[in-house]
């Protein structure tokens, strides 16, 4: 518990010089790409440009990690463009892009690294070291920065195929799991340095590792990883934050159910004695729905505003809406279970773990089993 | 005080009921779970789709449940109602108490009551109020002082009141938003229609013939209704969809459709489609200029213009007919109107000829199918995985059409036509699938071209398969060449001729099947194999027969047998062999010509709660957060004559609690100490 203490509100100090320093440097990063492709962007764009720089700013400074995470996977990108040379071929050709920087390396890359991630944080459960904690942590970031890197660095592949085809890669189910490993992980960061604990990896990586394995199924036995050009339906601006902010979503009850699955271990003794305490973890999963349902709920909000300019109607019960507002009932009830009458332990982490199970359908069940407006991507 | 009667008690517990909790949870696990039905049973399908699918039972069943359109359904509607209803009467119920706590400071709270709070303690020493009231507003909280009856005084923080706001906001943007839905819903037209008022048209009949209960007039507030429009026609309605007909909603304004745009990526996926519209105004007669596209509509009069969808408007199309009866006439000009029917006669027999959709561009992927993953090697697909870009044959098949021919027995064949020859190994052929039933696949069937890239040749030589006067002639042409070649002896001849005769008349009732149903019925199995291979062979050499006595009686050189002309006749042999039985139409239509026409398809729809549910959506954001990320803190500090009481609480008792207690606790000591 102590350690618990000591380390909460650490987000609240003052703004050091860095945090000065991150902030320009993401502010000269806008103004650059302002200037660059100031041009080809709608009054829309313009306005989604400012507000990633203020978010970016704020996120920063809200988490400090972020000051060097973000930086840096800039920079690998811009390497991986300054490689390309304004050549898609190069990929191919150029040893760090075809084995390191290159969209799909990258992402292979972020794999792997999870899959060792994962083994890792069990093999320090097991072995109660924390040097192997610290050592999985790592991998975990490593992972996120070679998957946010192969992100940016396949919005410019898509531009270099042909200008056309260049668009945000969040515009089918391939590439929004990358975003959804991505995500994932950088909350599981996010809390675990919150609450001082890196014991939660051996549970949220596992979930990582099912999406990650996903992935891999849909590259090599779909060859969905090639860059698609965008159907009309998705060609709007829109689609740059109505999907990342699901995601976010997604990504915060993912990992709030696997913690409901850590704590029912805890409380039934399993493990009791290596993984945080049911307390910690329950707070943590509280923190993480009432994140995810926040963002969720923006979401879906976004989703309406766009289904109002492409569909004609801000709510057309389509089976995708539908269910984003299944999920969305489902944690407002047990957001207020906890809340207002009090409830805590079993039920609740149930419940999330149930939960997990609505909101994947939502994510992937609907594709794959329903028809409707969305064109999002079959299987 | 009055007594309560039976009534009022069955009231307030009503109340109490609809206001808990427990109804409340109760009631988003319902609507959950309802909502579930819908994207299961996909809504709104003509309705013998469902008669097809569940059978009459069920579907009248499912019917009455309103399971084809659940959203739009009174038990849904009413379990929305509900939920508006328990929401606004927890706001009702909540307000006196929230507000009363929200201004509260309970600064006469007892020392007892303090002592008891679960973040409390009792610190030596004492201090002035003023101290204490500066280091709580320096932690930003506001503040109040009282004296009291003991001598002691108390100094009491608050900060977050916008906790308690977020509750307000966030629940009353729930009412906001069901309010702003029902403004844009049905429910209007599904009262006209239970009352009598409106009744939805079921006949499938002109627009303008439709009778005024089922029209709807321009100051309808809220609709939601689409409309086809080909190019260069124009339309001043839509028609809404309800349940098992429609309505036709009036338009302020009339919509012409110039010209309708698809473009294409190369690979064949759609990239833009976009209608150019003229928008005429009904009552001031002023035109403007639009172009609808997906994700940018149109808005005029508060009526926004969607692209829905496109189609085939209706193109004039020109046809080569054969008559398959007497194919060596020669092709007569036939024309027609895609998306329309058409009388056609037939060697004397009426038919009705249907166009369905002409498509222009037809674009495939010609790659081998069959390199599959499992034939590539672990390299292959490592290096497959490192690119995001691949190499496609991608090729436009051209111009199709789509048509039905039925006979006046209301029997139909399908067919499915390429305009452009396809071309394979240098030969070229006009390819066309023809089906039976709709939903089975079509099977296609290749006439090969002659070198004026014309059916003429294949025709000739059908035509002489056709007369079977010829017959005889023929087997007596062949048995002599098999006999100048040795192939047969002498005494055989006149069996030969027979067995000739035999194949072509076989042939001539039904092609390959009919010679492969006569071996399996008549031979031993043992034999199938190499009288099959006998009859092909009789065949493969009749066929130069067949073709010289085409061309001799066309008046045409003679015919010369090289291994190109003769590949030309194993093709026809193959075509023909399909043609005469299971192409089922005693003409075959060639696709010689179009003009394109197409049409949009567009979605117009006025919604007047739009922005309701935007404004009800804003303060639900701004109160979840609210709610969630401000923590509302109370600190009370009663200074007494040796000690002091310190007590905190808060809405939510989790970490930030214990932290915040062991921050002040500890600023408060050495203040109380005088250390500060
Ligand atoms: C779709 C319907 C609803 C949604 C999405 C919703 C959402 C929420 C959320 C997110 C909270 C935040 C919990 C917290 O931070 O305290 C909350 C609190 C609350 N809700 Fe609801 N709510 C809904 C309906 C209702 C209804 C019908 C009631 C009436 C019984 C109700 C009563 C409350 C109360 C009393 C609180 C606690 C407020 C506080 O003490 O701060 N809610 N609601």
């Amino acid at each position: 518990m102590e350690l618990v203490h000591s380390q909460l509100n650490t987000s609240q100090k003052r703004l050091d010089v860095f945090d000065w320093l991150y902030a320009a440097l993401i502010v000269v990063a806008a103004v650059v790409a302002e200037q660059q492709y100031g041009q080809y962007m709608d009054i829309y764009e313009h306005s989604i440009l400012i507000g990633s720089t203020l978010g970016l700013i704020a996120l920063g400074w809200f988490w400090k990690s972020w000051r060097w995470f973000f930086p840096l996977t800039g920079a690998l990108a811009l390497a991986a463009i300054a490689l390309y040379a304004g050549d898609i071929n190069q990929g191919q050709s150029r040893f760090f892009l075809r084995y390191l920087l290159s969209s799909q390396s990258a992402i292979m890359w972020m794999c792997t690294l999870f899959f060792l991630a994962m083994a890792v944080f069990w093999a320090a459960l097991f072995s109660r070291s924390a040097f192997l904690e610290q050592f999985a942590t790592g991998l975990t970031w490593a992972a996120s920065v070679m998957g946010l890197t192969g992100l940016f660095v396949r919005w410019d592949e898509s531009y270099l195929i042909s200008p056309d085809i260049g668009h945000i890669p969040v515009s089918n189910l391939y590439e929004v799991f990358v975003l959804f490993c991505l995500i994932t992980a950088l909350m599981y960061l996010y809390y675990a340095e919150r609450v001082a604990t890196r014991r939660m990896g051996a549970f949220v990586l596992p979930i990582i590792c099912a999406a990650v394995g996903f992935i891999l199924w849909y590259t090599f036995d779909r060859q969905a990883h090639e860059i698609q050009p965008l159907i009309p339906a998705l060609q709007s601006w829109w689609m740059k934050i109505h999907v990342p902010t699901n995601f976010i979503g997604y990504g915060a009850f993912a990992i709030a159910a696997m913690l409901g699955i850590a704590e029912r271990l805890v409380s039934r003794g399993v493990l009791a004695d290596r993984l945080p305490s049911a307390d910690i973890m329950e707070e943590v999963m509280y923190r993480a729905i009432a994140v995810g349902f926040l963002f969720f709920t923006i979401a879906t909000i976004l989703g309406a505003m766009w289904a109002a300019d492409a569909w004609g109607g801000y709510w057309s019960w389509d089976p995708k809406e539908t269910w984003a507002l299944i999920v969305w009932l489902n944690y407002a009830a047990w957001l207020h279970v906890r809340l207002v009458k009090g409830w805590r332990g079993a039920v609740l982490s149930w419940w999330a773990i149930i939960g997990l199970f609505v909101t994947t359908f939502a994510f992937i069940g609907v594709n794959m089993f329903l028809s409707g407006l969305h064109s999002y991507g079959a299987l | 005080m009055k007594t309560p009667t039976r009534s009022t008690v069955f009231w307030a517990s009503l109340f109490d009921l609809l206001s808990s909790m427990r109804f409340a949870i109760g009631l988003l696990t319902i609507l959950a779970i309802a909502s579930v039905i819908g994207t299961v049973l996909q809504q709104n399908q003509p309705y013998p789709n469902y008669v097809i699918e569940f059978g009459q039972f069920w579907f009248t069943v499912f019917e009455w449940l309103g399971l084809f359109d659940v959203y739009h359904s009174a038990w849904f509607l009413i379990l929305l109602a509900f939920l508006v209803l328990s929401t606004s009467l927890c706001i009702w119920r909540n307000t006196p108490g929230f507000l009363k706590e929200m201004r509260g400071w309970r600064e006469h709270a007892s020392e007892r009551s303090l002592a008891a709070m679960s973040h409390t303690a009792l610190l030596q020493g004492t201090g002035t109020p003023e101290t204490v009231q500066a280091y709580l507003t320096s932690q930003g909280f506001a503040i109040k002082t009282a004296q009291r009856e003991d001598g002691s005084t108390m100094v009491v923080g608050k900060r977050g009141a916008g906790n308690k706001l977020g509750y307000f906001f966030a629940h009353i943007a729930l009412v906001v938003i069901c309010i702003g839905g029902l403004m844009d819903g049905n429910l209007p037209l599904k009262i006209g229609e239970l009352v009598g008022t409106i009744r939805p048209e079921t006949r499938d009949i002109p627009q303008g013939q439709v009778p005024a209960e089922s029209r709807l007039s321009t100051s309808n507030l809220s609709f939601r209704g689409n409309v086809t429009i080909p190019e260069n026609s124009s339309a001043d309605v839509v028609f809404l969809n309800a349940g098992r007909g429609y309505l036709v909603q009036d338009l302020p304004f009339i919509i012409t459709l110039k010209k309708f745009r698809v473009e294409y990526y190369p690979t064949g996926m759609p990239k833009l489609f976009a209608s150019d519209i003229v928008i005429t105004d009904k009552a001031s007669g002023k035109t403007r200029e639009e172009t609808v596209k997906v994700n940018h509509p149109v808005h005029v009069d508060g009526v926004a213009i969607y692209q829905a969808s496109f189609g085939d408007g209706g193109s004039p199309l020109a046809l080569t007919a054969w008559n398959l009866a007497a194919p060596a006439m020669g092709p007569i000009k036939v024309e027609g109107r895609s998306m329309n029917q058409q009388p056609l006669i037939a060697n004397g027999k009426p038919y009705s000829l249907e166009f369905g959709e002409l498509r222009v561009f037809n674009i495939q992927d010609m790659r081998d199918n069959s390199t599959v993953a499992v034939n590539k090697t672990f390299n292959e697909l490592l290096s497959q995985a490192q690119s995001v870009q691949h190499e496609k044959n991608l090729a436009n098949a051209g111009p199709t059409i789509q048509f039905k021919l039925r006979d006046n027995q209301g029997q139909a064949f399908e067919y499915h036509t390429y305009m452009s020859p396809l071309v394979l190994e240098g030969r070229s052929y006009i390819v066309t699938g023809v089906r039976k039933e709709v939903g089975q696949p079509f099977s296609y069937l290749r006439l090969p071209l002659d070198q004026e890239g014309s059916l003429q040749s294949f025709m000739r030589l059908y035509a002489t398969l056709h007369d079977t006067s010829l017959y005889p002639e023929i087997a007596r042409r062949a048995a002599a060449k098999a006999l100048a070649g040795s192939s047969i002896s002498p005494e055989m001849q006149q069996q030969f001729q027979f067995s000739v005769e035999f194949v072509l008349n076989r042939f001539h009732e039904g092609g390959f099947r009919a010679l492969d149903e006569f071996v399996q019925a008549r031979v031993p199995a043992d034999k199938q194999a190499e009288v099959g291979q006998t009859y092909i062979k009789i065949l493969q050499a009749v066929v130069v027969d067949m073709m010289e006595i085409a061309h001799q009686r066309a008046g045409l050189a003679p015919f010369q047998l090289n291994e190109n002309n003769y590949r030309f006749l194993l093709d026809s042999l193959v075509a023909a062999g399909i043609l005469v039985r299971d192409y089922g139409s005693p003409v075959f239509l060639q696709l010689s010509g179009f003009e394109q026409v197409q049409a949009t398809g567009l979605q117009l729809t006025r919604s007047p709660g739009k922005n309701v549910v935007y404004f009800g959506s804003l303060i639900l954001v701004l109160g979840i957060l609210c709610m969630f990320y401000i923590r509302e803190v109370r600190v009370w500090v009663r200074l007494g004559a040796q000690d002091t009481r310190l007590a905190v609480s808060s809405n939510r008792k989790n970490r930030d609690l214990e932290q915040d207690f062991a921050r002040h606790q500890a600023r408060l000591l050495e203040i109380v100490q005088g250390k500060a």
